[in-house]
């Protein structure tokens, strides 16, 4: 068999708006901007891609199926600006071949940071999707798919999840291939699902690039492609942004017949099928364990967290920002904590990256600042009025000063320990 | 490849940024092995000349035969001509009286002397007979191509140009948009188009003069090249703080302008900025490195801010003078109204200190690791300031980042593009 197992990302931060140290409002978001993103992305992707994926689950009667996470702060941001987005979703939970994940509901990095928060966040997403599919997601995927052995460790003591995605990272795997369901090392039953990122990203990446030896790529060559994992794979996992289809290639490139035309081609081999993640559990047993002692993400070529917590500003930043969870918690004030949650969205860190010799392309997409630098002095502008709004409020316990800045990316096992 | 090269300034005796790069440029030529005659104004070397003495203290004439004497296929000529780099034909009249007045007291004479110096009070015919004389100079050397450096020596580069008809490169420093915003000097004006006109290939120093040169001279796109300037990496590396710092307690902050105090280089936002600065700190000084017309103006606007006590003046510095002032800063600002290139900020990248740019900078188009503003938002420049003397981890990044990209800045880029320019206009002139 080869099942081939659609996972799309679906999401967009709040993103802030300019705010200098001599500001003092406190709101900090762009909305005009964040409304502006997301209608035209939900014109040129979520609107025109839902719609083609509820034919297609149609038209072959139940047999293509996806799946889904779409986080907390886009919806949010869905219902303000372009709420027929939503109700697009809500017609694909009711075919029944729609999955959504459960992630963090503002997409952050708070797995690395504090375990409460992280958790929390879980909840509050799981609890999100229920409201709005009627499902309660099994499969949990971290923010860029970060993970590591105690992330999953972590996962399996919440008790509600069968199986975690992650990247198929070369120096992971080694020789074996991402095309088969694995055990993480040191769990007993969940299971790890692993990206194939050469088929994902010929998609993703290299779909509309005429230098790539395989452009144009069809739909006919691509279902080749997944006909050859019969005999050495069970599973083609393909994750990737949605806004691949459409935003990311646009439409004039052919992204959306390409995937039209996908499931005929799939389905031109007898044994070819698609799958949710959930499903993929059920049918295929584990092949083996996969030990990730160190952290690892989709991003980049690097397949590291480098892209949030590569130079001393970003790790300055988001050490500031959590340093901040107690004090925020305690003042009880929903509005600031919710704000310093929007503040954790992975994006903010992200647009704070400094590597722009090889990866640049894509760190550009939707980077409302000019630079890493501004994006940087924007953040600690807000977090100093943030700062400003919880000391107003009488301080539980003496807070530690410590560094003001630290270089290295954080130990787990120590913000852990702290938590 | 030879060359004759027509410039103002030579280090050590620089008062800006076209000494440095003419430096620059030809040494990296040099090692090209391109044939260099550089031909420069000086001042008539007489007891009573005193405009080096005045512009540079200190400075003494062998150290500027040692350092050209590194420069192998580099040879200098002078022609005596009054010709001050950065002058104002207003400022020209000025000097030369000035200069007379101290004449005539030094001898105690109360009418001037035909002989003394030679005085051209009119600026405008002394470019031209600059341009004589080189074409005299000329008439003794071998060379295949002319390169004049800015408005004073393209008459003289015409001149040579169509006495030997070789052809002839003007290289764009600045213009005088950059130097006078909208009240440009017609005369000078006219000088500088009639250089670009006259030009084989037009050389910019960034693609904001390059649109200057096209957008306000009428000249036509093709015939304009960018070549960026690079930067010589002497800096020790070891910025901010560790030298003593007169007049500045160990935990004050120093921000620094270095530069001609005048309006191209934007002193007074600099000084409004300040203001802004002083209202959400106090622990900074404000360093103003550099002379020039607006100086004056310039201490006095920081006394009706009331900000003087934290604003420091120390003139006109170079050499040493200048690594230690890097060593004090902590952040350098240029906040230029229009900067055709602005090697300085490579420079203190180069020293390790972060910088602040204005997006109307040549520099700004080949920097990434810098903070850039626009000239005219003092809000803005004030945030940036004091986000990066209050955030350590911004400085790092800056620094880190900064030094490495000035780095890849290299001066044998430049020359390799100025030669491969050459060449072409060689092949050109043999088969047109």
């Amino acid at each position: 068999m080869a099942s081939v197992c659609f996972y799309f990302q679906v999401h967009q931060p709040q993103r802030l708006r300019h705010y200098t140290v001599f500001d003092h409002n406190q709101y900090y978001f762009d909305d005009h901007k964040n409304a502006e993103i997301c209608r035209k992305v939900a014109n040129k992707c979520y609107l025109p891609a839902n719609r083609l994926i509820l034919d297609l689950i149609r038209k072959y009667d139940g047999r293509f199926k996806v799946a889904y996470s779409i986080t907390g702060v886009l919806i949010e941001q869905l219902f303000s600006y372009c709420p027929e987005v939503i109700s697009t979703f809500e017609a694909l939970a009711r075919t029944g071949c729609v999955e959504f994940l459960a992630e963090t509901y503002y997409h952050s990095l708070s797995f690395l940071y504090s375990r409460r928060e992280f958790v929390s966040q879980i909840s509050k997403q799981m609890q999100t999707i229920k409201n709005l599919f009627g499902q309660t997601p099994r499969i949990f995927r971290n923010t860029e798919l970060i993970y590591n052995n105690e992330l999953a460790s972590l996962i399996e003591s919440m008790g509600c999840f069968d199986a975690i995605l992650s990247e198929g990272a070369d120096h992971i795997l080694g020789y074996r291939s991402p095309n088969f369901v694995y055990s993480p090392k040191g769990c007993k039953d969940i299971r790890l699902l692993l990206k194939n990122y050469t088929l994902s990203d010929d998609i993703a990446f290299r779909f509309s690039n005429h230098d790539w030896n395989q452009w144009p790529l069809t739909a006919d060559k691509f279902g080749h492609w997944i006909s050859k994992v019969n005999g050495n794979g069970f599973v083609v996992n393909l994750f990737m942004d949605y806004e691949t289809f459409g935003e990311h290639q646009w439409k004039e490139t052919g992204i959306f017949d390409f995937l039209k035309q996908l499931p005929e081609e799939v389905f031109k081999h007898p044994d070819n099928d698609f799958k949710t993640p959930s499903e993929v559990i059920e049918a295929y047993p584990p092949m083996g364990i996969v030990d990730v002692p160190h952290l690892i993400s989709w991003a980049d070529i690097e397949r590291d967290l480098s892209a949030w917590l590569g130079n001393a500003m970003q790790s300055n930043a988001i050490h500031e920002l959590y340093r901040l969870e107690k004090q925020i918690k305690s003042t009880g004030d929903e509005n600031l904590i919710s704000d310093w949650r929007k503040l954790q969205t992975s994006d903010h860190f992200y647009y704070m990256c400094t590597k722009w010799f090889s990866d640049g392309d894509v760190h550009k997409y939707f980077n409302p600042y000019d630079s890493p630098y501004d994006s940087y002095i924007n953040f600690m502008n807000i977090l100093g009025n943030l700062h400003n709004r919880i000391s107003k409020y009488p301080q539980p316990a003496p807070v530690s000063i410590g560094h003001i800045f630290q270089n290295a990316v954080p130990n787990v096992v120590d913000s852990a320990a702290a938590n | 490849m030879r060359v004759f090269m027509l410039g103002w300034e030579f280090p050590p005796f620089i008062s800006g940024g076209l000494g440095t790069a003419c430096y620059g440029l030809t040494k990296a030529l040099d090692q090209l092995g391109v044939e260099i005659t550089f031909v420069l104004p000086t001042l008539v070397q007489t007891s009573y000349a005193t405009h080096v003495k005045l512009v540079m203290p200190g400075m003494k004439i062998p150290q500027a035969t040692t350092r050209r004497r590194t420069l192998k296929n580099v040879k200098f000529k002078t022609i005596k001509s009054p010709l001050q780099p950065y002058e104002r034909p207003d400022n020209y009249q000025q000097r030369m009286e000035e200069s007379l007045q101290r004449i005539r007291a030094a001898h105690g004479r109360a009418t001037p002397s035909s002989r003394g110096i030679h005085y051209h009070g009119d600026m405008y015919k002394e470019v031209h007979r600059y341009a004589d004389l080189a074409v005299k100079l000329a008439a003794e050397e071998e060379f295949d191509v002319v390169h004049a450096h800015d408005w004073m020596t393209y008459p003289a580069g015409i001149a040579v140009a169509r006495a030997t008809g070789k052809p002839l490169v003007v290289h764009v420093h600045s213009t005088e948009f950059d130097r006078s915003g909208e009240h440009v000097n017609q005369m000078v004006y006219d000088i500088e188009r009639m250089g670009m006109h006259a030009a084989d290939k037009i050389i910019a120093v960034s693609f904001l003069t390059r649109n200057i040169i096209i957008g306000r001279y009428g000249v036509s796109g093709s015939k304009v090249e960018v070549v960026y300037n690079g930067v010589e990496r002497n800096g020790n590396g070891n910025g901010n703080g560790t030298a003593a710092r007169t007049g500045i307690s160990k935990d004050e902050k120093v921000v620094l302008f270095l530069g001609r105090i005048t309006m191209q280089k934007g002193p007074d936002y600099f000084l409004r900025a300040a203001k802004k600065v002083l209202e959400k700190m106090n622990n900074v000084k404000f360093v103003m490195v550099g002379s020039g017309d607006l100086m004056h103006r310039a201490v006095e606007m920081a006394a009706e801010l009331g900000i003087g006590s934290k604003v420091l003046f120390t003139g006109f510095l170079q050499g040493a003078d200048v690594q230690k002032i890097y060593k004090m800063a902590d952040l350098y600002v240029m906040p230029s109204v229009s900067e055709p290139f602005g090697i300085a900020p490579l420079e203190a990248l180069d020293n390790d200190v972060p910088v602040i740019i204005s997006k109307q900078s040549g520099v700004a188009e080949v920097l990434k690791h810098a903070l850039k503003v626009d000239f005219w938002d003092v809000d803005e420049i004030a945030n940036k300031i004091i986000a990066v003397l209050q955030h350590p981890a911004l400085g790092v990044t800056l620094r880190n980042h900064g030094n490495y990209e000035v780095g890849k800045l290299k001066w044998s880029d430049s020359a390799v593009k100025c030669s491969q320019i050459y060449e072409e206009l060689l092949v050109g002139a043999e088969t047109g």
